[in-house]
């Protein structure tokens, strides 16, 4: 009975995403699409939740749905008149997408059953769970992210700092909306410590528990916007020299671990089992204080005002 | 008893939601709507949240879903008053606030 109530639970979640994501696509508008993939992510965190991965649940409905859609919904709000009209791909662009999407879709069914039922080698997971008790965090997750494939993470902040940079040259970064009403400044006073808070817990609890850094930081971008949306002034970026640092931090911090365990061991980003938790920990901060610094900066759209004194903009 | 208590407060909850949405689809413009919706988000889920917590034995879990109600609250009321404010700024006739930009 349970177990068949949920599946018909399972059965609608699927068809909204379908549905969803059709409606994304084919939406009468931008505005309407954005509004339909917000949407779309949400319930794509719930569908993460009910396959027992609440890590990506949380990244997905913080990073994929809230910080991607304010994103999306602030450079909506920039669009010049007339950008709205849809222009039809050509036919080329359509059938190359197509195949492509065809062929990745193909080679993730390959790579699944590959795991599910191949069976040729141990599944990934009982190796991770083997070795659990080297990788200094009791969260499998956290484990495979920060130890076992620390590489790959290493690449992930690499890849948001380039980010960053492409959009910091693209010009100066979007006003700061006027002051909210009494009513709204408070709300916002209220929840922006919640926010921090629940990104310093989400930090923490990521050795044994669902979390880490992506959401701590995807948290603290999101009280930053917050306070960006209420013209809370008070919530000033930091001067040049310290966003900079505060940009690289993570990346820095990262590969300096990694030397250091080059130097020591011989084997890049090899954590010795005995310091480890400590040393994912230090990366995981300083890496929050990164992520929520590059995915604020992205949502601003462009550099602070006084990035550049030498250079003149007009002020947008 | 608590069985039938809880069973109540689930389905006036339920029944706040689905007013809520037939708000949101059938009111005239976003205030409207807005004022629709946070009726489902604030009522609703207090209803549906009570009606669950009779169901819990563990007060840590009861804490925990009274929690989730009181942060939803905080969030939707701040997310209204944002979106009522874009709309009132976006409004051409409308009357706008005082200390418009």
């Amino acid at each position: 009975m349970k177990a068949g109530a949920l599946l018909y639970l399972d059965l609608i979640m699927v068809i909204l995403m379908l549905v969803l994501a059709i409606g994304a696509l084919h939406a009468r508008s931008l505005r309407h699409a954005v509004i339909l993939f917000i949407v779309f992510g949400l319930v794509v965190a719930l569908a993460w939740a009910r396959l027992r991965a609440p890590d990506i649940a949380l990244a997905e409905a913080a990073i994929g749905s809230g910080l991607a859609g304010a994103l999306l919904l602030a450079a909506l709000r920039d669009r010049r008149p007339g950008d709205d009209a849809t222009r039809r791909a050509p036919v080329w662009q359509s059938v190359a997408v197509g195949g492509l999407v065809t062929a990745l879709v193909v080679l993730l069914a390959w790579a699944f059953l590959e795991v599910q039922g191949g069976r040729a080698n141990e599944p990934l997971a009982n190796i991770v769970q083997a070795t659990l008790h080297e990788s200094g965090v009791s969260n499998p997750v956290t484990a495979v992210l920060l130890n076992f494939r620390a590489y790959d993470t290493l690449l992930e902040l690499t890849v948001l700092l380039a980010a960053l940079l492409g959009v910091m040259s693209l010009g100066p970064q979007r006003s700061p909306m006027r002051a909210a009403e009494p009513m709204a400044a408070g709300l916002i006073g209220w929840l922006i410590p919640l926010l921090i808070l629940a990104g310093g817990y989400l930090l923490w609890v990521g050795a044994h528990a669902p979390g880490g850094a992506f959401q701590a930081g995807a948290l603290l971008a999101a009280a930053a916007v917050l306070a960006h949306l209420g013209g809370r002034r008070e919530f000033q970026l930091p001067g040049h020299t310290r966003l900079r640092l505060l940009a690289v931090a993570g990346c820095a911090v990262f590969t300096l671990v990694g030397v250091s365990t080059l130097l020591g061991s011989g084997v890049l980003l090899q954590l010795p089992s005995d310091w480890a938790g400590g040393l994912i920990l230090l990366i995981e901060l300083f890496a929050t204080a990164s992520i929520a610094t590059a995915l604020f900066l992205v949502y601003l759209g462009g550099h602070p005002p006084s990035w550049n004194s030498r250079e003149v903009h007009p002020d947008a | 008893m608590l069985d039938v208590i809880s069973l109540l407060l689930i389905f006036s909850g339920l029944a706040f939601y689905l007013a809520g949405t037939i708000g949101v689809l059938r009111m005239p413009d976003t205030l409207c709507r807005l004022h629709a919706v946070t009726k489902a988000d604030n009522l609703g889920l207090g209803l549906l949240a009570s009606g669950v917590l009779l169901q819990l034995s563990d007060p840590l879990q009861m804490l925990k879903l009274l929690l989730i109600w009181v942060l939803v609250l905080a969030a939707s009321a701040t997310g209204g008053q944002l979106i009522a404010r874009h709309t009132l700024d976006q409004k051409p006739n409308g009357d706008p606030p005082e200390d418009a930009r």
